[in-house]
Formats: C-alpha cells, sequence, structure tokens
C-alpha cells in the first residue's frame, strides 16, 4: 500500500513528473535559444517563474464563473498525472497496467485540452473566446491522426496496454520498422496537441495575446503552465513507450535509457517549433485532415495486414 | 462587456491600443464572422506630440533637434529633408563629401530599418528564430552607425550646410567589412523568403494591395514596389549625392506581404552597392560650410527617400530665425489610407502581419486628433483650441491656464 503510493505520488509518479517537466521546459526554452543565437535561461528557471507566479495575486474576472475557473487548472493537472501512472518509465512496465490503458490515456489526455478550452469560455473574455475556439478546432485536428497513430501499433502488439506494447516491441524490436509512419505522425501530431509552433495559433501573442488563458494569473496560472509541462513529459514518454521501447533488462540503464529517449524526442519538437512559423487555422486543418490522418490510416490498414499475415 | 462585443455571429475585437503585435499605440477596431474580418476600422492618433507646432516656437537650429527626433527609426531622412529645405532657401551649397557622408548615413538607416521590420515581420507571423537573426543581423549595422556618429539611432550627423562629423578610414573600412558580410545574411534570407514552405503560406496572398489600388490609396515606398510601381525619390528626383551614384529600384509584382518581403530583402543589397560605391568614391574636402543667422523668406518643399517610403517636408519662412511653418509627411501618413482595403476580407491571423508589412511608424505619422461627439463637427482656431484644453484639464484637476504660450505667428 505504501509502496503503491510512494511509486504514484512520488516515484515515477507526480513528483518525478513534475521536477522532470521543469527540466524539459529549461532543455526547450535552452535549446530554443541556442538555436536563435541567444544563450537561453539558467537551469532553475521554470522553477524560479512557477514560484514567482506562486506568490503573484490570483485575479479572477468579474464576468468569469469563479468555481470553473479555479477547479479547471487543477482537473487539468490532475487528468496528466494520473495518465501518466499508465506509462512505463523504468523497466517494462507501468506503475500499473491493465489490458486497455491506452484508451484511458488518450482519453484523459483530452481532459487538459478540454480544460483549456473550458478556462478561455468561462474566462469570458473576447480573446481568450478565440483562443479557446481555435484551441478546440485544434483538438479536432490532431486528435484522430494522434489517436490513430498511437493505437495502430497495438494492432501488431495485439494488446491495448501501453506497458504491454512496451513489452512486445522490446522483444520483437524490429517490428518498430513498421510503425515508422506512425511514430512520424505521432510526433507531428504531438506538436499540435502541445500547442507549439508552427501549430500554436490557439496561443498566437501577436494576434490574441496569449488565447485561453489570457485572464490567468498567479497560483491559477502556474497551475495550468505546470499541466502544459507535464503534458510535454507524457506526450514524449507516451512516444518513446510505445515507438522506441529498446530496452535492456536492467533498471538503472532502462532508466537512463528512458531519459535519452524523451530528451530526443524532446530536441525533435524544439527544433521543429524553432524553424517554422506559426500556421494558420485553416492552414493548420488541411495539414492534419488532409495529409496527416490519410498516412495514420494507411498505418492502420498496414498493420491491421501485418495481424493477419503474420499469425504471431 | 462580452453583450457589446458579440453582435449575433459577429464579434468585434479591438487590437490595441495596447496590444502584443503593435510596437506603438494604435486601435483597430476589427469586426470577425469566424475568423475572417468583414470590417476594420483604423484608429490612430494615441501618439500625437504637437510637433509640427513646438516647430513655430523655435530657432531653425532648435528645431532640426525635434525634427531629427520625428522618427527613432529613420530619424536621418527627416533631417536631411528638413537642412535640404533650409539649404535651398538660403541657398547655400553643401560640400560633396558632405553630400555623400549624408548618403551613406541614409543607406546604413535604411539597412538597419529594413533588418528591423524583417524580424518584426517574423515575430508577427510566430518565426521568432528569423527575427533573432535579423536582429542580431541588425546590430552590425547600428555598431557601424554608432562608431560613425556616436550614437545608434538619433545620429544627429546633419547640420545646415553639412554634416558634424567627418567619416575616419576606420569606418569606412569598418562598413565595408560589414557590407560582405551583411551580404551573405540577406542571401540566405532572401533564399529562406523564396524556399520556406511555413513563410510562403504565410506571406503569399496576404493584404493584396494591387496596383492600381496603390495608386488610388497613394500608397508609397515598399507597399508601392510591391506592386510593380517605380517610385524612388533617389531617382525621379536625386537628392544630395544620389545624382551621382547609380541607384536600381526594386520592384516586385506580387503586391502581396510577401513581395513587400522581397523588395525590401533586396533593397537592402542593393543598398550595401549604394554604399560600396560612395565608400570608392567619396571626395575629400571640407564637411561643411557656414549656415546663415536667418533664413530668407519664402516656401519650399524638400523630398526623400525614408525606408518606409517617399518623406515630404514643407517649410515656410518669414525671414526670421523663427520658421513660419513646418509641415512633415511621414510615409506611414500615405499607407494608412490603404489598409482598411488591405485588412478587409482577411483572416484574423493575418491582420498582424498586414498591419506590420507597411512597416507603421505610428507618432512619426499622427498629427492631430478629431474629436467627433455626435453628428456636430467644428473648426477650432488657436485660442478656442487652447481654451478648450485649459477647460479639459481643469475638469481633471490640472490646471493649465497659467501655462505661457509664445504668441504664434502661423496662418490657420
Amino acid at each position: 500500500m505504501v509502496s503503491a503510493l510512494v511509486k504514484i505520488f512520488i516515484f515515477p509518479g507526480f513528483v518525478f513528473m513534475a521536477a522532470y517537466s521543469m527540466f524539459l521546459e529549461y532543455l526547450d526554452r535552452k535549446i530554443y535559444a541556442r538555436l536563435q543565437n541567444r544563450i537561453g535561461p539558467p537551469w532553475y528557471q521554470p522553477l524560479a517563474d512557477f514560484l514567482k507566479l506562486l506568490g503573484k495575486e490570483t485575479i479572477i474576472p468579474a464576468d468569469a464563473n469563479r468555481m470553473m475557473f479555479q477547479v479547471l487548472p487543477i482537473a487539468s493537472l490532475a487528468a496528466v498525472a494520473t495518465s501518466f501512472i499508465y506509462i512505463p518509465v523504468f523497466g517494462r512496465n507501468a506503475v500499473a497496467y491493465f489490458e486497455g490503458d491506452v484508451v484511458v490515456v488518450l482519453y484523459l489526455l483530452t481532459v487538459p485540452t478540454m480544460s483549456l478550452f473550458l478556462a478561455g469560455w468561462y474566462s469570458r473574455g473576447i480573446y481568450s473566446t478565440i483562443g479557446s475556439v481555435r484551441t478546440l478546432t485544434q483538438m479536432f485536428a490532431y486528435e484522430v491522426p494522434l489517436f490513430m497513430a498511437l493505437l495502430a501499433p497495438g494492432l501488431i502488439a495485439k494488446t491495448w496496454s501501453v506497458s504491454g506494447m512496451a513489452e512486445f516491441y522490446s522483444r520483437h524490436p524490429l517490428y518498430i520498422l513498421i510503425n515508422v509512419p506512425a511514430f512520424a505522425v505521432a510526433l507531428i501530431a504531438g506538436q499540435g496537441k502541445l500547442e507549439r509552433a508552427p501549430f500554436d495559433s490557439p496561443e498566437a501573442e501577436t494576434e490574441i495575446v496569449s488565447g485561453a488563458l489570457v485572464e490567468y494569473s498567479g497560483k491559477l496560472l502556474a497551475l495550468f503552465r505546470m499541466s502544459v509541462d507535464c503534458e510535454l513529459v507524457l506526450i514524449a514518454s507516451l512516444i518513446s513507450a510505445i515507438f522506441l521501447p529498446f530496452m535492456t533488462g536492467n533498471v538503472i540503464l532502462d532508466f537512463a535509457l528512458y531519459l535519452i529517449k524523451t530528451c530526443a524526442i524532446l530536441v525533435f519538437f524544439t527544433i521543429m517549433r524553432s524553424v517554422m512559423a506559426r500556421l494558420r487555422v485553416d492552414q493548420m486543418l488541411a495539414f492534419y485532415w488532409r495529409l496527416l490522418t490519410p498516412v495514420a490510416v494507411v498505418q492502420m490498414v498496414i498493420n491491421l495486414l501485418v495481424r493477419g499475415n503474420l499469425r504471431l | 462587456m462580452n453583450e457589446k462585443r458579440i453582435i449575433g455571429n459577429r464579434i468585434v475585437i479591438p487590437i490595441g491600443p495596447q496590444h502584443p503585435s503593435l510596437k506603438e499605440p494604435g486601435c483597430f477596431t476589427i469586426t470577425l464572422e469566424g475568423e475572417k474580418v468583414v470590417h476594420a476600422v483604423i484608429g490612430v492618433g494615441y501618439n500625437h506630440r504637437g510637433l509640427e507646432k513646438a516647430c513655430e516656437s523655435r530657432s531653425f537650429i532648435q528645431t532640426l533637434y525635434l525634427i531629427e527626433r520625428v522618427c527613432g527609426i529613420c530619424s536621418h531622412t527627416h533631417s536631411t529633408a528638413f537642412c535640404q529645405g533650409i539649404e535651398e532657401l538660403s541657398g547655400i551649397t553643401v560640400p560633396r563629401r558632405a553630400a555623400y557622408i549624408r548618403v551613406i548615413i541614409a543607406e546604413l538607416e535604411r539597412l538597419h530599418s529594413h533588418l528591423l521590420w524583417l524580424g518584426v515581420a517574423a515575430h508577427e507571423i510566430g518565426f521568432d528564430t528569423l527575427f533573432m537573426y535579423s536582429w542580431r543581423d541588425r546590430e552590425k549595422v547600428l555598431d557601424i552607425l554608432a562608431e560613425a556618429c556616436g550614437n545608434r539611432v538619433n545620429y544627429g550627423i546633419n547640420t545646415v550646410g553639412g554634416v558634424r562629423r567627418d567619416l575616419d578610414d576606420n569606418v569606412i573600412q569598418g562598413i565595408s567589412k560589414m557590407a560582405d558580410s551583411l551580404e551573405n545574411q540577406l542571401k540566405y534570407y532572401l533564399d529562406l523568403v523564396m524556399i520556406d514552405t511555413t513563410l510562403s503560406a504565410r506571406l503569399s496572398g496576404i493584404g493584396k494591395l494591387s496596383r492600381e489600388d496603390a495608386m488610388k490609396f497613394g500608397a508609397v515606398g515598399p507597399v508601392a514596389r510591391a506592386a510593380g510601381i517605380s517610385y524612388d525619390i533617389r531617382t525621379i528626383e536625386p537628392y544630395g549625392a544620389y545624382g551621382e551614384i547609380p541607384v536600381k529600384v526594386i520592384t516586385d509584382d506580387h503586391a502581396d506581404v510577401f513581395g513587400r518581403t522581397v523588395v525590401r530583402i533586396r533593397e537592402m543589397l542593393e543598398s550595401l552597392e549604394i554604399l560600396r560605391f560612395c565608400i570608392k568614391n567619396i571626395p575629400d574636402g571640407g564637411i561643411a560650410v557656414k549656415a546663415p543667422r536667418r533664413i530668407p523668406a519664402g516656401e519650399v518643399i524638400s523630398r526623400t527617400e525614408a525606408p518606409r517610403g517617399e518623406n515630404i517636408h514643407y517649410i515656410r519662412s518669414n525671414g526670421t530665425d523663427i520658421l513660419d511653418r513646418v509641415r512633415v509627411r511621414a510615409p506611414t501618413e500615405a499607407n494608412w489610407h490603404g489598409m482598411k482595403h488591405m485588412l478587409e476580407g482577411q483572416y484574423l491571423a493575418d491582420v498582424p502581419i498586414t498591419i506590420a508589412a507597411i512597416d507603421p511608424c505610428y507618432s512619426c505619422a499622427d498629427r492631430a486628433i478629431v474629436i467627433n461627439s455626435g453628428n456636430k463637427t467644428e473648426v477650432m482656431d488657436w485660442q478656442r483650441l487652447r481654451q478648450y484644453s485649459i477647460e479639459w484639464y481643469k475638469k481633471r484637476g490640472v490646471d493649465m491656464a497659467s501655462v505661457k504660450m509664445p504668441e504664434s505667428k502661423a496662418y490657420f
């Protein structure tokens, strides 16, 4: 009981995820800055930002729905923390797993985005309304390719569990090659999920200030920012567990490998963010529906054929 | 607040007066249907400084310092236009070396202004890497300007009758070194704009202002040249040393933000060529002649090509050292007129880049505020305007009645 609680709340659960999310944010900002010929922040900058925001006054707009305004950041963070339990961090198995947990993870993944949408909607500001509508539009664009890309490997592994997929592919590493298109789709759709450039129109600074979160301040903003960072950890861990499940069996080495894999995915995200201009909402929609979704569908068909023929 | 802002399926969204995409205050009231702009109202006038009025109570040498501060970025082009006007009125000829130095500073100014614009434009479309790169390269130009004039902006090098500082060999060598390294960067940016898909997706077809519309709205500078109008004061009315220097006018026929970007980058490459020519052919000799104490009565229009377009100064003198009237038509003032046309029918996401694409300089163009109260309009003379302002401030607890104003000699 105690060990389960420690696993859920401390390591590799919530505390680890929060700490690692700050490290990844630092890495993201530092690499982004170096790519732009800037020096970038010191390592403690994300923590300093977080603590500073905690100490600031929290302003709730008079028009806003007070209850929703305060509950949503917590709901968002809680959903991310819950889904992290089902993702293997070291070793083959996550803290908790059952047949079908990937569906739960994907379901919980939509909660932060929905929270963001509702947060913008209930703030009743003009910029936040437009930002939250864009957030929702973007969700309808990336969800289909992201879900198909993350579920396709399960067709070959014959399991709907993240741990199960990780275990299957670590035993049969060559099957990963079949999933390469899905891997690419997941990376690009993940960038959209995290609302990072070129898919950052929901929080486009130069158009709608900062989108759905424009009215947020103080502790509530700190929680929202933390949940966005934790989402980054979650997406990177999920992609690395499903598409890069190379493991040694040694717990320490596997943990080191996990860190390397997630950092590599983050570096890809950061490079993508720094070399492109922001796409408009209509261009983003066209990109996801005309390009990524067909690729994901083709991947599904390939995996179904493979599953039928290989008789694993 | 929302009840007023949302009418049916239309949302009225204010961009400004304080907004992250605007570098200066201006209020663009955008009516949206979904993400499409159906109506745009341009509200400028937040930065009125009473600059022309201030010129009328100072001697022309003091006025020169004010004129230098019309614009923070293109201060040299304004002081050049002003000095040229005064020189023409008093009939003095600037030494050739001084004319060349003015051209060198003007082209350096064009370089740093366009690089600044490139960075701002990249930021507007969310491409911060290009923003950081172009502002890094702008530092090279600013370093040269600081070495040549002592200041990064507001160079203060122009004076009536010439320039105040000579360029030494260090600066001239520095310029040629800078030109070589900047040329590589600029060619890279030109390639980038031509090749990069996200850039062309965000720039092409945005803020269309066709040749006919550009003519109709009286657009100037890169906005007009991107619409295929070959309009550049440096060639149609060569001033200073431009008569001796070959200047190629850069035009483009895209007539959109993409065209304006290409025109500006290619203009920078052309500026480097002009700088190289000037460095090679700069004559020796004095840098200034003595200016008279009083300006002969008369009026003059002086035009220069600012980085943003045609800059017009009208100066009228009454024979004393205090000018009767100074009118500054900054290029932004001419480019505002087509803005509504450019904005309507576009996506909200393209509004910031469309506004930025004319390279607006709000405070340069803001002249006076028209107060609309109902349907009543009235024209106030100077005394009534002053009375109005005293009452306006009194209501807010400030008494301005004791402030002495110089007696105005100007004609209204």
